[in-house]
C-alpha cells in the first residue's frame, strides 16, 4: 500500500472567520482483521488506517481515530474555521506505520 | 459495490477443507451461544467508558443516518453537535459506536475551537441491523448521547 491515492477538496476562496467544509478521500483497503482467506481459512491480519489528522498552518484542528468499522477507501468530511491563508495538511497513518499525506492551499480574503 | 462470487470447480481435497472449516466454525459457534449479547454488552461498556462515569444527557446531537442500508460495507454516517465552538465552549470529542458489530468502536473524532462546527461524516461497515450510538463530550465535561437504528440488508464484515 505504498501508493495510496488521496484527494482533498476545499473551497477556492474563503472569507476570514468563515466555516468551510473539507472533504477527504484516500484509497486504502482497510483490512478489518475479521475476514478469512477463503483458501486457507486463516484470518487476514488487520491493516487499517487508524489515525487521521488535519493541521491548519501547523496547528491540529481536527483529528480522528479509526477502527475496523470504517469502510474501505475511507471518506471523511469535516469543518474548519478560516483564519489566515496557508495550507491544510492531512495525514493518514496505518497499522503498518505507513504515513500518507496530502495538502490543500487555503486562500483567505 | 457488489461482491463477485467466483465459481470455481472444487476438488475433493478442497471440499474436505471447506467442510472441516465449517465444522470447526459450528463448534465455536456452539461454544459461544451468547455472542450477539456479548457484543451488545461490550458496546454498553464502551459507551460507559467513553462517558467516563458521567451521566449521559439526551439532545444536542443530530445523527444523519439512513433508515435502511442496502450495503453494510459502506453506510454513510454523519453527525452534528450543537455548540458555539468558541474557545471556552466547544465539543471536544465524539465517539461513534455500533452495538452489534464484532467490535463496537467505529471512530473517535477530536474537535477544536478552530473546527468551527462539530460536524463530520464518514462511511462505516455494519455487520447487521443495529443501533449507531454517538457520545459527545463537551469542553465543560458534560456528555451527551444519541442513538439511531439502521436496518442492514446485506452485512458488511466479509466472510
Amino acid at each position: 500500500m505504498a501508493k495510496a491515492k488521496a484527494r482533498v477538496k476545499v473551497p477556492k476562496k474563503v472569507k476570514k472567520g468563515e466555516v468551510f467544509e473539507v472533504k477527504t478521500l484516500i484509497s486504502h483497503k482497510m483490512e478489518s482483521g475479521q475476514r478469512k482467506d477463503k483458501k486457507t481459512g486463516k484470518k487476514i491480519p488487520r491493516l487499517i488506517i487508524n489515525k487521521f489528522a488535519c493541521s491548519y498552518n501547523g496547528k491540529d484542528v481536527f483529528t480522528s481515530d479509526w477502527y475496523p468499522a470504517i469502510s474501505a477507501n475511507p471518506y471523511t468530511a469535516f469543518y474548519v474555521k478560516a483564519d489566515a491563508s496557508g495550507s491544510l495538511d492531512m495525514t493518514w497513518t496505518d497499522d503498518s506505520g505507513a504515513v500518507f499525506k496530502k495538502s490543500a492551499k487555503i486562500k483567505v480574503s | 459495490m457488489v461482491r463477485k462470487i467466483e465459481m470455481q470447480p472444487v476438488n475433493r481435497r478442497d471440499m474436505m477443507k471447506i467442510v472441516g472449516a465449517g465444522a470447526i466454525t459450528g463448534v465455536i459457534a456452539g461454544l459461544l451461544p451468547n455472542l450477539a449479547q456479548a457484543d451488545a454488552a461490550s458496546a454498553e461498556a464502551a459507551v460507559k467508558k467513553a462517558a467516563g462515569g458521567k451521566t449521559l444527557a439526551d439532545g444536542k446531537i443530530t445523527l444523519d443516518l439512513p433508515q435502511i442500508a442496502e450495503n453494510g460495507n459502506t453506510v454513510p454516517i454523519g453527525f452534528e453537535v450543537e455548540s458555539p465552538m468558541s474557545d471556552s465552549d466547544y465539543v471536544k470529542t465524539v465517539h461513534i459506536f455500533a452495538d452489534k458489530n464484532p467490535e463496537p468502536d467505529v471512530a473517535v473524532f477530536h474537535f477544536t475551537p478552530s473546527s468551527g462546527r462539530a460536524k463530520a461524516s464518514t462511511r462505516m461497515r455494519m455487520a447487521k441491523t443495529q443501533n449507531v450510538i454517538a457520545v459527545a463530550e463537551m469542553s465543560n465535561g458534560t456528555v451527551y448521547m444519541a442513538k439511531s437504528e439502521v436496518k442492514v440488508t446485506i452485512g458488511g464484515c466479509g466472510g
